[in-house]
C-alpha cells in the first residue's frame, strides 16, 4: 500500500468512529400530548405549579413566537422542523422523597455510571455538586448543605420558582428577552426545567457547580433554562455537560442560558456538549439551537465561556457577552469538532458598551467526514466604549477532503479608540508535523491524535480539571476509537 | 421578498414605466438575445425591487433614501456636440492613454470614433455599436457572467442599460497604451445604467483605467455592470478611480471570469463619493489563475463606501489576494465584505484577505466582514481584519525627533495607505495618485472640479515643515 492511500485509510478509520453513548433508559415518563398550543403551555405551567406571572410570561412568549419566522441565515441544512410533532413536557414519574442515593432509580444510576459520572463517586471525590437533569425534571441534587453554608442558592429552576420567586422574577428574561429570536421565544414559552444559581455578595463558590443534561424518552424536545446571578464580588465556576442516548428521529433542543455578573463578579461557564450526532450516514441526531448570553452588568465584572462541542447533528449556538460595565471582560474559548454529516454554526458576540472593556475570542474548528463547521462571530464596539480592545483568533483544521470549514466574522466599530483584531487560518493537518511525529516512531493514528489535541490545547486548558480530562476523551471519541 | 404593485419605491416605479415605454423601440436595433435578457431581467426586478438592508449582502448599506428621490431613469442617447475636453478636463501628467468617454450613460464621441478597430485587431468603443457590428462576438459573451448573488441592481442594469464600453483584445496581442474610461454625469437628477464588456483572448494583455467623476453637485445614481472574460494566460490590470460629489450614489458591479493561468490585478481607489458600492466578483474557472484585488478608501463627511469582494475558487491551484485599507474621518461609514469560496476539490488553493482600517473621528464607523467558505482540505487560506487608530508609539517616536504633530500624523497615514498605492504598476499613475492621496490626507483637496488626476502636481511635492532628509 502506498503511503498516501495508507494515510487516507488511517484518516478514514480515525474519523469514522461511532457514538459510544447510545443506550436508552426505560423510565416511565409523565408526558404531555404532542403539539404546541396555549393549552399545552397552561398544562406545563399547571404541572409545575407555577405562579400566575410566569404563565403570563410563557403566553406572551408564545404569542410572539407565532408572529416570527425561523431564521435561515446560518449555514445549516435540515428538513423543516414540525413544531407540532414534539412532546413539550415529559418528566420521570414522581417517586417518594429520597434521602440517600440508594433510593434513586437504579436504572438511572446505571445511566450515569455508563457516562462515567457516578453520583457516589462525585459526592466523595471531586467536590462537585451535581444537579442531574433527566428529561427536564431535576432528580437529585447533592452538596446542597455545603452550599447552604455560604448562602449560595443552587437548585433546579422549578424549585427556584417556588422558593425564590422574587429573584427569578427579577432576572428571568433580563439578558435574553423572549423577543430575542425564534428559538428563545419558543424556549420562553415551553421551558420545563433547568438550573438556577445565585451567588450572594462577596461569596466565592468553593466548589465547581455542575449539571448533566440528558435527553431521554423518544420525541421529547428538551427546553432548558439556566439562570446564574453573581452579586458584587461573587465568583462561580459552572459546568454543563451533555450526552444523549442514540435515537433515529431528530430531536430538538432549544435552551437558554442567562448569566448576570454585577460589580467585580466573575462567572466562568464551561460546556461539554456531546448530544447524539446522528449515525455515519447522517441519520438522526439532535438539533441544538441554543441562546446563551452573559451580561457584565457591573464594573470590572468578567464572564468567560468555554465550550467543547463534539455532538449534535446541528449546532446553532453563539454564547455572547454584553460588556456593559466599565473595565468588564468577556472571553470565549471554543473547540468545535464535526464529523460524518454533522453541521455546526457556532461562535460568539462581544458587545462592547462600557469603557475599557476587553474581549478575547479563541475558536478552533475541526471538521472531518462530510461535515460542515462554521465560525460566526460579531464584535461590536459602541459609541461610548472608550479604549475597547478585542482580539479574535479563529482557526480551522480540515481532516479529509469532503468536509467544509467556514469563517464569518462581523466587526462593527463605532469608536476611534477601539482596537479590534481578527485573524483566521484554515488548513489541513500539517504534513510536516505528521512527518516529524512519525519520524520519531509515533504511528500515524497517534500522531493525528497528538496534533489535534495540541491544536485544541489552548482551549482545553481553560476547562476546569475534571472537565478537561473528559473533553480530551470526547475529542478522541468523536474523531475515532483511540486517538489521544 | 415578493413585491406587489402597491409597495414599489418611486424610483422602481419610474424604472418599470420607462421600460414599458422603450422596450419595443429598443428591440429594433438589438440582438434578439439581448432583448430576451431584458425581459427576463425586468420580470426578476419586478419581484425583488432594489435591494434593501434586510438582505445579508446589503446589511450595512441602506439605499432607501435614494429610492425615494425623484430621479429620472435616463435612457436617452447623448448627442455629440462639443469636445469632451470642454465638458471635462482630464490629462494626467506623463500618462499615455487612449481615452473613451461616457456622458450621462451613453458613449460620447464623434460618430467615426464610436467603434474603432486597430491594426492588431483590438476593437474598442461603444457597446451598442459593437453589438450591431459584431453580433456574434458580443452575443457570445453578453450576459454570460455569473454574479455572486443576483440582486435588483443587476436586474435593473440588464433590463435598462443601452450602452457602455466594449473592448476586445484578440489572441496574443499586448495593448501597449492603456485605455482610460472617463464617465461623467453632468445633468441633474439622473439615474443611469451603463454596461461594459471586456474580452481578452489568449496571451492578451490590457491595462484599463476606469474613472468615475461628476462635474457638478447634482444628485444622481449610477448603476454600472461590467463583465470581463479573461482567456488563457491573459492579463488585465484594472484601476478604478472614484471621485464623485457627495450627492451622487454609485453602484458598481464587476464580474471577472478567469481561465487557466490568467492574471487579474484590480485597484479600487475611492477618494470621494456620496454613497459608493463596489462589488467585485472573481470567478476562477481555470487552473493556475491568479488575482490580486486591492482597495483604498479615504472618506470623510457623511460619505459611505461599501466594498464587496467575492472570490470563487472553482478549480484547484489558484491563488487570490485581497488587501483593503480605509481611513475614515468625520461621520463617514466604511464597509468591507470580503468573501472567499473554495469549491469541493479545489485543492492547493491559496487565498488571503486583509482588511485594515483607521478611524480618525468619534463618529466614523466601520463594518468589516472577511469571510471564508471552504470545502477542500489541501488549502492555505487566511484572513485578517484590524480596526484601530494610528500607533501612538510611532507618533511619539516621530514627534520626539522634531516632526510636528500634523506632519507626523500625515506621514503615518501615508505610510498606512502606501501598501496599497505601491501596488499600482503604472509609474505615472502611481505618482499622481500618491500625490493626490497626500493632498487628500492633508485636507487640501476634497473634490476636484476637474479630473482628480488633473489636480495632482507631483512636480510640486508637498512641503513638510521639517527637513525629511535629516530623519
Amino acid at each position: 500500500m502506498t503511503d498516501e492511500s495508507k494515510e487516507k485509510d488511517v484518516l478514514q478509520e480515525v474519523t469514522s468512529g461511532e457514538y459510544k453513548y447510545g443506550f436508552f433508559t426505560d423510565i416511565e415518563a409523565d408526558q404531555a400530548p404532542k403539539g404546541l398550543s396555549e393549552d399545552i403551555i397552561r398544562f406545563i405551567s399547571a404541572k409545575k405549579e407555577e405562579p400566575e406571572w410566569l404563565l403570563e410570561f410563557r403566553l406572551k412568549a408564545y404569542r410572539h413566537w407565532l408572529t416570527i419566522e425561523e431564521p435561515d441565515w446560518a449555514l445549516l441544512k435540515h428538513p423543516p422542523i414540525d413544531y407540532q410533532d414534539i412532546i413539550y413536557y415529559s418528566a420521570p414519574k414522581k417517586k417518594k422523597e429520597l434521602s440517600s442515593l440508594d433510593e434513586v432509580d437504579p436504572e438511572l444510576l446505571d445511566t450515569f455510571n455508563k457516562l462515567g459520572i457516578s453520583l457516589e463517586e462525585q459526592k466523595h471525590l471531586a467536590g462537585v455538586a451535581v444537579d442531574a437533569v433527566v428529561d427536564s425534571v431535576s432528580v437529585k441534587t447533592t452538596f446542597q448543605e455545603t452550599l447552604k453554608k455560604h448562602d449560595i442558592i443552587f437548585s433546579s429552576f422549578s424549585e427556584a420558582v417556588q422558593e425564590h420567586p422574587d429573584l427569578v422574577k427579577k432576572y428571568l428574561g433580563s439578558v435574553v428577552p423572549y423577543t430575542d429570536n425564534y428559538f428563545a421565544a419558543l424556549n420562553s414559552a415551553v421551558f420545563t426545567d433547568g438550573s438556577f444559581c445565585f451567588i450572594p455578595k462577596g461569596v466565592r463558590c468553593p466548589i465547581e457547580l455542575s449539571t448533566y443534561f440528558r435527553i431521554n424518552a423518544a420525541n421529547t424536545g428538551q427546553f432548558e433554562r439556566t439562570l446564574i446571578v453573581a452579586e458584587e464580588g461573587g465568583y462561580v465556576s459552572y459546568l454543563e455537560g451533555c450526552t444523549a442516548p442514540m435515537r433515529d428521529e431528530n430531536q430538538l433542543h432549544a435552551a437558554i442560558v442567562e448569566l448576570i455578573a454585577l460589580d467585580n463578579a466573575e462567572i466562568k461557564y464551561s460546556t461539554v456538549q456531546n448530544w447524539y450526532p446522528g449515525d455515519k450516514n447522517g441519520k438522526g441526531g439532535i438539533y441544538n439551537f441554543v441562546t446563551k448570553r452573559g451580561l457584565c452588568k457591573g464594573n470590572s465584572s468578567k464572564i468567560s465561556w468555554t465550550q467543547v462541542e463534539t455532538g449534535s447533528a446541528i449546532t446553532w449556538k453563539y454564547p455572547s457577552c454584553i460588556l456593559l460595565g466599565d473595565n468588564s471582560v468577556g472571553e470565549f474559548y471554543s473547540v468545535a469538532v464535526t464529523n460524518n454529516f454533522q453541521q455546526a454554526d457556532t461562535g460568539t458576540k462581544m458587545m462592547h458598551l462600557g469603557k475599557n472593556t476587553k474581549s478575547t475570542i479563541i475558536s478552533k474548528g475541526i471538521s472531518a467526514g462530510h461535515s460542515n463547521n462554521s465560525y460566526r462571530g460579531m464584535v461590536r464596539v459602541g459609541k461610548r466604549a472608550e479604549n475597547a480592545r478585542n482580539f479574535s483568533q479563529c482557526d480551522s483544521l480540515l481532516l479529509g477532503d469532503k468536509c467544509g470549514a467556514h469563517t464569518f466574522p462581523y466587526i462593527k466599530t463605532n469608536n476611534p479608540t477601539a482596537i479590534v483584531e481578527h485573524e483566521a487560518t484554515t488548513s489541513k493537518i500539517s504534513e510536516d508535523q505528521l512527518f516529524y511525529c512519525q519520524q520519531r516512531g509515533i504511528d500515524m493514528e497517534k500522531s493525528i491524535g497528538l496534533i489535534v489535541n495540541g491544536y485544541a490545547k489552548e482551549v482545553l486548558n481553560k476547562l476546569p480539571m475534571e472537565f478537561a480530562v473528559e473533553a480530551q476523551k470526547l475529542l478522541a471519541i468523536t474523531l475515532e476509537g483511540s486517538v489521544g | 421578498m415578493n413585491k406587489t404593485k402597491q409597495n414599489y419605491f418611486p424610483l422602481e416605479e419610474a424604472l418599470i414605466k420607462e421600460f414599458g415605454k422603450k422596450a419595443a423601440v429598443w428591440t429594433e436595433d438589438e440582438l434578439p438575445g439581448i432583448s430576451q435578457l431584458r425581459h427576463q431581467a425586468l420580470a426578476a426586478f419586478k419581484k425583488t425591487g432594489f435591494p434593501h438592508n434586510k438582505l445579508e449582502k446589503w446589511r450595512s448599506t441602506d439605499m432607501e433614501p435614494v429610492y425615494q428621490e425623484p430621479l429620472t431613469v435616463h435612457t436617452e442617447e447623448t448627442t455629440y456636440d462639443k469636445k469632451i475636453d470642454e465638458i471635462f478636463q482630464c490629462d494626467v501628467h506623463g500618462f499615455q492613454a487612449r481615452v473613451l468617454s461616457m456622458l450621462n450613460g451613453s458613449f460620447y464621441g464623434p460618430e467615426e470614433s464610436a467603434l474603432t478597430v486597430s491594426a492588431d485587431g483590438v476593437i474598442a468603443g461603444s457597446l451598442r455599436k459593437a453589438q450591431q457590428k459584431y453580433p456574434e462576438l458580443v452575443g457570445q459573451y453578453y450576459g454570460k457572467a455569473k454574479t455572486a448573488v443576483p440582486d435588483g441592481f443587476k436586474s435593473a442594469n440588464t433590463a435598462m442599460a443601452r450602452d457602455g464600453i466594449f473592448i476586445y483584445v484578440p489572441d496574443n496581442v499586448e495593448v501597449k497604451d492603456s485605455f482610460q474610461l472617463i464617465k461623467i454625469l453632468n445633468k441633474k437628477g439622473l439615474m443611469v445604467h451603463t454596461r461594459n464588456l471586456m474580452v481578452l483572448g489568449k496571451n492578451a494583455k490590457l491595462t484599463f483605467l476606469h474613472c468615475d467623476d461628476s462635474v457638478n453637485h447634482h444628485e444622481g445614481l449610477i448603476n454600472t455592470y461590467t463583465e470581463v472574460f479573461l482567456d488563457e494566460n491573459s492579463e488585465l490590470e484594472l484601476y478604478k478611480l472614484q471621485n464623485l460629489n457627495d450627492e451622487t450614489a454609485l453602484v458598481n458591479q464587476t464580474v471577472v471570469h478567469q481561465s487557466a493561468y490568467s492574471r487579474l490585478k484590480v485597484n479600487v481607489m475611492t477618494l470621494n463619493g456620496g454613497l459608493i458600492r463596489n462589488e467585485i466578483v472573481d470567478q476562477m474557472d481555470g487552473e493556475g489563475a491568479w488575482s490580486d484585488i486591492n482597495g483604498l478608501f479615504l472618506i470623510d463627511k457623511e460619505q459611505h463606501v461599501d466594498n464587496q469582494v467575492y472570490v470563487y475558487h472553482n478549480v484547484p491551484n489558484c491563488e487570490s489576494n485581497q488587501l483593503f485599507k480605509g481611513v475614515l474621518d468625520e461621520q463617514s461609514l466604511g464597509v468591507f465584505n470580503g468573501f472567499v469560496y473554495v469549491a469541493p476539490d479545489a485543492q492547493k488553493t491559496n487565498a488571503f484577505q486583509q482588511s485594515s482600517n483607521i478611524l480618525m473621528s468619534r463618529d466614523a464607523h466601520i463594518d468589516t466582514m472577511p469571510q471564508l467558505e471552504i470545502y477542500a482540505d489541501d488549502v492555505k487560506c487566511s484572513h485578517g481584519a484590524t480596526v484601530g487608530q494610528l500607533d501612538k508609539e510611532a507618533l511619539f517616536y516621530l514627534m520626539q525627533r522634531g516632526i510636528p504633530f500634523n506632519d507626523a500624523r500625515m506621514l503615518l497615514m501615508y505610510a498606512f495607505a502606501d501598501e496599497v498605492l505601491g501596488k499600482i504598476a503604472i509609474e505615472p499613475l502611481r505618482v499622481n495618485i500618491e500625490d493626490m492621496v497626500k493632498r487628500r490626507l492633508r485636507g487640501e483637496l476634497s473634490i476636484c472640479d476637474r479630473c482628480v488626476l488633473h489636480c495632482s502636481h507631483p512636480d510640486k511635492p508637498i512641503e513638510f515643515d521639517i527637513d525629511l532628509s535629516k530623519i
